[in-house]
């Protein structure tokens, strides 16, 4: 009943304006073209500076309200993002400047010369020195924003320190998985047909010598705070996009192709949480690119700690070859706890 | 009726009686399988204008779910059957609409309706041409986009419903029939769909650069040509270049979806299938593919509104274009730019740094003709006599909408910004505002400009200014707050964000943002109302240039049949940019250079 309340409302609205129009239009035949368009072009000329004036408005008030739930505002957890910031404010600068006038001149210019029959338009077909001025501005303007953008891009995506610790990271619909190399720093080998959801689910190659001590983890990924940290991304059936909106980066995670991404965290989630006055701050990892129906709920967690709790939280993971051969697992009790080991494994 | 013997008729029965040859049509040929030139401009515009009511229509509902996650609505449920169980969109249901919405608004609005109608309509009209070169391949232009029309909408009553992958379409999601249900069914039928609409867009580019080249009147030199058919001829060499690599890059899927190849998929494992067979293809691949016809797309959305705009600012400022070379050799930098660029939509791909960054140098570079563009209509702007019409509030608010989203074109080009605001709301509103608002400007523009040599009649102005100051204040107010979602890392197609800390603040934003998009939808009902009305009871054009413009569309009979003028076609004998010359308020194009005249173009 309200669905054809309000439709009948919504048409009645349509009548109205319509009749109006209509009747402003017979007006206008009968004052004649010239007076009416002389009006119109009243109206529309002061309408002008007022959007100019109230755009403007517009960008402060909007500024006030939702500068402040940006990222921008709770500042950058990471190096590169640091730098991001940055970059970001000297563009916001230039464009700004830019924007300012140039919507200014439109406003105005459309204001102030609006028609007067008093008034002759000025013949102004050309002026090779004027075109020449604004060539060359943006030219130079561009220049100094493209030295700085690709003097962090190549930092951003060149080498990262030999100190970094390295994480795998693989996406699936719709989830993460993290592998770290194990004892011995090196990741096994791993092949997609050996998938296998419950005990190895990115396909590690068990035969390979390198591959026994592999630790895997899903949904939460543990860093170290002021250690670089390097991660190379897959991803098992579509493409996925790694977004650390915290940190300021984000990269493809395809399959078939590895890509990698390096940063440097620089606050703990317990300092981020202080920092933001939000118990439950979490540093968040965002599939940012389309990859299915659950693409908005595939999100991972990343926990910044310090080298002692990452070491403490290190030494309780129990490599992943001893989930998918518990019989081998020389901690484990023989025989009877074989199902209670598997299942305690799953739920960590 | 071909273009000879269209000629032909004219010449052989005098001018007086030029409608005579019309009794040759029936109803099927004057408006259904038309040759006119003006008639398939009015099929590609009302089609366009379908799709373009359909494709707001999606992205009201989806904006539904995105103010009013927590919301049901009966009549949803009513709507939509199993895809809004409950009265809520399902996630499903959300992604198959916002794909669906960018489809086809990027092919089917703002390249078939907007290029489609106004090159058909003003290229002959401009140049002075009786027709299109071929208007048969003209008319078969119209209905391959017809069918691919139709292909398209059949796709939304599938059973596994629309393709749901995003409108870059981008494998593996979209060749992996098990990754979505919208990969299935659905995905074949948007790819006949595109792939009808490449071979529709062609015999309609084509067509059009023949027409610009060999076509034109007498005396109508290439540096005669109003700007509006410079844009086009540019648009449709973009078009004819890139369209085919598309096309190739949807063959290819093709294959990888129904005939087993690998050309983009590897090591892949399907949850609930297994380990696919495929090895060794690359999916960046087809992302190379798509975009270099995806960035040529966004300036064969663009570049007819710029033209447009040029010459509804001069004509209404009453003022020559400021900088016609200026404004031409911009054109042509960025037609070359738009084939240089296309990896910029590829930075986060794990694109080599370094040819990365030869795209930041190429994509920022497109920021100098488009600034020239800019500064040059404001100098024509300055110190005109400016008259607001409907067409010349688009046009300014074109240049608004084109100089905010330009802007933010510099951030998102220097890969080191993009690589945090990659696919973030920031992305969202700068194409919005440039590509999407901007060219939809650019259109409305057009439409309020050309409308009297369309139909003969006038629409209503007062509808048309109501029409332009809710629509420019409702786009700023819906994608301005988006720049800050953005910029606090909000990704995009996302259907819930309540889960996520990072991103969940913008609950009341988000329901402003849905109820504005409502509004400005509502608005554009006005619009269509204005424009139905107008065709059968606008007020008469009673002279033949109603606007005072130069161009030579203004020269023939206010109803022009089929061939345009009655008699000769008119020769031209200077520039269409005379407005304000010599103390004379404007010198149409068919006026010979007086002797005492000053300079001339």
């Amino acid at each position: 009943m309200t669905l054809y309340l309000s439709v009948a409302i919504i048409v009645f609205i349509y009548v109205v304006i319509f009749q109006i129009a209509k009747a402003s239009e017979y007006v206008s035949i009968l004052k004649g073209e010239e007076a009416s368009r002389k009006q119109n072009n009243k109206i529309n000329g002061f309408l002008m500076v007022a959007f100019l004036v109230f755009g403007f408005v517009g960008i402060y008030v909007c500024n006030e309200l939702y500068y402040g739930k940006t990222q921008i505002a709770q500042g950058a957890a990471s190096i590169q993002g640091e730098k991001v910031d940055e970059m970001l404010f000297v563009t916001l600068i230039v464009t700004g400047i830019v924007f300012v006038i140039t919507q200014f001149l439109l406003f105005w210019f459309a204001y102030k010369y609006q028609e007067d029959t008093n008034r002759k338009s000025f013949f102004f077909a050309h002026s090779t020195k004027l075109e020449l001025v604004w060539t060359a501005v943006p030219a130079i303007a561009l220049t100094i924003l493209v030295v700085f953008g690709l003097r962090n891009w190549f930092f951003f995506t060149g080498e990262p320190p030999k100190n970094a610790m390295v994480v795998e990271v693989t996406g699936k619909q719709f989830g993460w998985i993290f592998r770290y190399a194990g004892k011995d720093a090196i990741f096994g080998k791993r092949y997609y047909k050996n998938v296998d959801p419950a005990t190895n689910s990115v396909g590690i190659v068990w035969d390979d010598k390198y591959a026994q001590d592999d630790i895997l983890t899903e949904q939460t990924m543990y860093i170290v705070k002021g250690t670089p940290v390097k991660l190379i991304l897959g991803s098992r059936d579509v493409i996925h996009d790694v977004g650390l909106s915290h940190f300021r980066l984000k990269m493809d995670a395809v399959p078939g192709i590895p890509t990698t991404m390096w940063f440097t965290p620089i606050y703990t989630t317990k300092e981020m949480q202080e920092k933001t006055d939000n118990p439950n701050f979490q540093y968040e990892i965002s599939c940012d690119q389309m990859c299915g129906n659950g693409h908005y709920s595939m999100k991972g967690i990343i926990q910044v700690v310090d080298q002692e709790e990452y070491d403490m939280w290190m030494a309780k993971q129990k490599p992943q070859y001893y989930t998918a051969f518990p019989e081998k697992d020389p901690t484990a009790v023989p025989v009877v706890a074989d199902t209670t080991a598997k299942t305690a494994v799953v739920k960590m | 009726m071909s273009q000879e013997a269209a000629l032909h008729n004219h010449e052989g029965h005098g001018h007086d009686d030029h409608g005579h040859h019309e009794h040759h049509d029936t109803f099927l040929t004057k408006y259904v399988f038309s040759q006119d030139h003006k008639m398939i401009a009015k099929q590609f515009l009302i089609t366009g204008m379908v799709w373009a009511v359909l494709g707001g229509l999606m992205s009201v509902l989806f904006r539904l779910q995105l103010g009013y996650p927590e919301a049901s609505f009966p009549w949803l449920e009513s709507l939509l059957g199993k895809w809004a169980k409950g009265g809520q969109i399902t996630p499903e249901a959300y992604y198959a609409l916002v794909t669906t919405h960018g489809t086809v608004l990027v092919f089917f609005v703002l390249t078939a309706g907007l290029s489609g109608t106004f090159a058909n309509f003003l290229i002959p009209l401009q140049v002075g041409a009786r027709d299109m070169a071929s208007p048969f391949m003209n008319m078969l232009s119209y209905w391959f986009f017809f069918i691919a029309s139709i292909i398209m909408l059949s796709s939304m009553f599938v059973e596994t419903g629309p393709f749901s992958g995003g409108w870059t379409a981008y494998p593996p999601l979209s060749a992996l029939q098990d990754a979505s249900p919208g990969s299935k069914t659905g995905m074949d039928l948007w790819i006949i769909s595109m792939a009808l609409f490449v071979v529709s867009s062609l015999l309609g580019g084509l067509n059009y650069i023949t027409t610009i080249l060999n076509m034109r009147t007498k005396g109508m030199s290439m540096t005669r040509l109003p700007l509006t058919i410079w844009a086009l001829f540019f648009t449709a060499v973009l078009g004819v270049l890139s369209f085919p690599v598309l096309l190739s890059g949807l063959i290819l899927l093709i294959f990888d979806r129904n005939f087993g190849t690998s050309f983009y998929l590897s090591d892949i494992y399907v949850n609930g299938v297994g380990a696919l067979s495929n090895e060794g293809g690359s999916a960046i691949l087809y992302q190379h593919l798509f975009w270099f016809l995806g960035h040529p797309e966004v300036y064969i959305i663009l570049l007819p509104a710029m033209g447009m705009v040029s010459e509804i600012i001069s004509v209404n400022s009453r003022k020559p274009i400021f900088g016609y070379m200026a404004m031409l050799g911009s054109l042509f930098a960025i037609a070359i730019l738009a084939f240089l660029v296309w990896a910029h939509h590829m930075f986060v791909t794990g694109l080599n740094p370094f040819l990365g960054s030869v795209f930041v140098l190429l994509t920022l570079l497109i920021a100098i003709p488009s600034g020239i563009k800019v500064f040059n209509w404001l100098t024509t702007l300055w110190r005109g006599n400016i008259r607001f019409t409907p067409g010349m509030l688009f046009a300014i608010g074109f240049v608004s909408l084109f100089i905010s989203g330009g802007l933010t074109g510099i951030w998102l080009g220097n890969a080191a910004l993009d690589i945090y605001l990659h696919d973030s709301y920031f992305v969202v509103a700068h194409f919005h505002i440039v590509m999407g608002v901007a060219s939809m400007f650019g259109m409305f523009a057009g439409v309020y400009h050309w409308f009297p040599k369309m139909y003969g009649r006038y629409l209503n102005n007062s509808l048309g200014y109501i029409h332009f100051w809710i629509t420019i204040a409702g786009a700023y107010m819906i994608f301005w707050p988006m720049h800050y979602q953005g910029l606090a890392g909000m990704p995009r197609r996302y259907f819930d964000f309540s889960i996520w800390e990072s991103f969940k603040q913008f609950a009341e934003l988000n329901r402003f943002i849905s109820t504005v998009a409502m509004i400005v939808f509502a608005t554009q009902i006005l619009f269509l109302i204005n424009f139905f009305y107008s065709i059968f009871k606008g007020r008469k054009v009673t002279v033949l240039n109603p606007w005072e413009s130069n161009t030579l569309e203004w020269t023939t009979p206010i109803n022009p049949g089929h061939g345009n003028w009655p008699g000769e076609i008119p020769e031209v004998h200077r520039w269409p940019y005379d407005y304000g010359k010599d103390g004379h308020e404007f010198i149409p194009q068919t006026t010979p250079v007086g002797e005492d005249e000053s300079g001339t173009h």
